[in-house]
């Protein structure tokens, strides 16, 4: 697809863009003491901080992944949707009220309140860093992926963008103005998020959905045409390649790329590699994404559409079994002359299986189970041990406060993935999925009603990432800045140096989130952020929950379960299936092993690691006592 | 230890009853979760595509419920923290007299 901003999308990303560097420069003035740049001094409302968690929280993965993963493989998604909310109650019952009354500025403050350990803070301060370093990466990459419809940009343009706008939030004013973006924010996606679900309700479900279109008004939904092999050959057509299941066909000149079924039937295919994208140099992928049958309902009545639907009906018509939707997945294949070429096909699925998980996250073998349960622990208690999550506590003047603002972060957060599961079958029914990139479904489903709501969706969710970079760059820098130069080097730093320190910090990690946004291109973004949950949950979780509620909790325990917790789940990851056949260009089966998702080992053997180490190490409490 | 609050919030005397009431709470909520995560898991998914409800099936308001039984649990959880906090917060200058 090769979607040009409007001017009025980049109008009103450029008045975002001003009206947050002026809220950075105007609360400049009060992040002169550690206290207000890196805690806000405290004093903001829990009302506000409640909406700012919510800003804090609902990242790029929320907005942009979880929409497009639910988009491209139906209800799958929204298994995160459901993971990352119950995460919150985590943090409500257990973490909230006695980090607020633990912990100063950073996570390694409150793990370290009852020992002042120079272990425990490195260890927190290194979590913290690989911990938003993960967050990072997807964070990035869907500014990546937005800044091209929006501002007709390339991909690297719109991190550097991000970066640098970040950078200037955080360098200027750290977490008084971070909180502000991240109020903004959040509050603007809840109201127009909900504006967008409405329309799409008020619109209903068609087998001719409105879809995009040129500046001509015609639809650019791609419907795929069936035919078999003789069927093309009779038209002229010439077999040149056989890849598997896939055909390659030159038709009037043109190259084309056929899926065969096992009746050996033949449907079009999008396609792009070797220079050509759909037979043409230069040529485009369309939009995807239809209802080819709605239960219940003629060929004549579905094409006219529902109507307006309930919010309920929505979703029983799109659950019907007799209902058909069309679902894209991606193939890769090489030519004839060996050139590598992705293939996006079409393939249809019922009601039934739209509704229900198993398309991703399947459960047939034991290792699939695994790794099911595995990614919904991580998600459950990930989120408590995110640290720039944790921060937030600071920011209020009490562990009352810390409650409140996490409720109000419990109903805002909770309500926005609710709305996830509307936009993705939205984007899914409409013809608004990038084949390329589900990353961009929700923009685009905004675009199907006009650019307005095109322009200011865009906007925010570029605004979404801003929030949450922000503080995961606030998170970082106070980690390098506190916890590793003053407290563990003991470098005893001033107010003023500490401030300096954390700005700089904030440069350098801001740099490096660039460089790892550019290189991670076109990868799900919220399947990416599954893993900083892994990582959070694993390193830091077990070390809040013992020191909140197991009195025989060591310092070495705590430095223990962090190290064994990082080592684990990074080592799951890197050498698990996803990696192999992702990043590392190979295949699945070269893996080491079979579990994708670390939680289910790394989760549990950080909590036995901080009891067996706190267990042979109690001589050394006492005699510390 | 310098690891003390941004700011200081006073004593909080309801924090023994509030740690105890969250770590129940949070239990009564696993088990929840831990429902919708293994009937997944021990019936293969088939069990979540049975239509329970209105058309839409039990993936769907079994999700759904777990994100607005979030919510109530966290409504009650704060009523109950607060009337503890009020609670013991009359009753703090009789302790001083």
């Amino acid at each position: 697809m090769n979607l040009h901003g409007t001017p009025l999308s980049i109008v009103i990303f450029a008045l975002f863009v001003v009206a947050v560097l002026c809220l950075s420069t105007f609360f400049a003035r009060k992040a002169k003491s550690a206290s207000g740049y890196y805690a806000a001094g405290g004093n903001i409302h829990w009302a506000v901080n409640g909406i700012s968690f919510a800003g804090d929280y609902l990242s790029a993965a929320s907005f942009l992944g979880i929409c497009g993963m639910i988009a491209t493989l139906g209800y799958d998604g929204f298994l995160y949707s459901v993971g990352y909310l119950a995460g919150w109650v985590v943090a409500l019952f257990v973490v909230a009220e006695p980090l607020k009354r633990m912990g100063k500025f950073t996570f390694a403050d409150a793990i370290d309140a009852k020992y002042n350990s120079r272990g425990i803070k490195l260890a927190a301060a290194i979590s913290t860093l690989v911990v938003s370093i993960c967050y990072l990466i997807p964070q990035m990459n869907g500014a990546g992926s937005l800044v091209e419809p929006l501002l007709g940009l390339p991909h690297w343009a719109g991190v550097v963008i991000v970066g640098g706008i970040v950078i200037a939030i955080v360098a200027t004013a750290g977490m008084a103005s971070t909180t502000y973006v991240q109020f903004l924010k959040g509050g603007l996606l809840l109201v127009f998020s909900t504006i967008l679900v409405v329309s799409l309700l008020v619109r209903g479900i068609s087998t001719d959905p409105s879809s995009l279109t040129d500046p001509s008004g015609k639809k650019l939904l791609f419907v795929p045409q069936h035919t078999t092999e003789a069927g093309l050959l009779a038209q002229g057509g010439q077999l040149v390649h056989t890849s598997g299941d896939y055909q390659k066909f030159v038709l009037a000149g043109e190259p084309s790329w056929w899926k065969r079924d096992a009746a050996g039937n033949l449907a079009q295919t999008q396609w792009t590699g070797g220079g050509h994208t759909n037979g043409k140099v230069g040529g485009l992928l369309y939009p995807v994404g239809r209802v080819q049958a709605i239960g219940g309902m003629s060929e004549e009545q579905a094409a006219k559409g529902t109507g307006t639907l309930s919010p309920f009906s929505f979703l029983a018509h799109l659950t019907n079994a007799d209902t058909k939707i069309e679902q894209w997945a991606t193939a890769k294949v090489t030519d004839e002359a060996g050139k590598k070429i992705t293939i996006y096909y079409a393939k249809t699925v019922t009601g039934t299986d739209e509704m229900k998980p198993g398309v991703k996250f399947k459960v047939d073998t034991l290792w699939n189970k695994l790794n099911f349960v595995s990614l919904m622990m991580a998600l459950f208690f990930g989120t408590a041990a995110l640290p720039h999550i944790l921060i937030r506590y600071y920011t209020v003047s009490s562990p009352a406060a810390a409650r409140k603002s996490t409720i109000v972060a419990i109903a805002a957060i909770g309500f926005f993935y609710v709305l996830t599961l509307y936009m993705g079958l939205g984007a899914a029914t409409n013809g608004t999925i990038n084949p390329a990139d589900s990353n961009m479904s929700a923009p685009l489903l905004a675009m199907s009603f006009g650019k307005v709501l095109f322009a200011l969706i865009s906007a925010i969710a570029f605004a979404t990432v801003l929030g949450t970079v922000a503080g995961l760059i606030v998170a970082a820098s106070g980690a390098v800045a506190h916890d590793l130069m003053d407290r563990y080097a003991g470098m005893n730093l001033t107010d003023t140096a500490k401030v300096r320190a954390g700005k700089v910090a904030a440069i350098v990690v801001g740099i490096i989130a660039i460089i790892l946004g550019i290189l991670f291109k076109g990868v799900n973004v919220s399947f990416l952020v599954g893993w900083a949950f892994a990582v959070a949950a694993s390193a830091n979780l077990p070390a809040i929950l013992m020191l909140l509620f197991w009195k025989k909790t060591t310092a070495a325990g705590i430095v223990a379960s962090i190290t064994v917790g990082i080592i684990a789940a990074l080592g799951i990851i890197l050498t698990g299936p996803e990696m192999f056949a992702g990043p590392y260009g190979k295949t699945a089966a070269d893996a080491w092993h079979k579990l994708g998702q670390p939680g289910i080992i790394s989760i549990p053997l950080s909590f036995l690691t901080l009891v067996i180490v706190s267990l042979a190490t109690q001589k050394k409490r006492e005699i510390a006592r | 230890m310098l690891h003390e609050p941004a700011r200081d919030s006073g004593p909080d005397h309801a924090s023994v009853y509030k740690t105890r009431l969250g770590l129940w709470m949070f239990l009564f909520y696993c088990l929840f979760y831990a429902g919708f995560v293994m009937i997944n898991v021990l019936t293969g998914g088939k069990a979540m595509q049975t239509i329970v409800l209105s058309g839409m099936n039990l993936a769907v308001v079994y999700g759904m419920g777990l994100i607005v039984l979030a919510l109530v649990m966290a409504l009650i959880y704060n009523h109950l923290c607060t009337a503890k906090e009020h609670e013991l917060e009359s009753k703090e200058p009789e302790v001083g007299q």
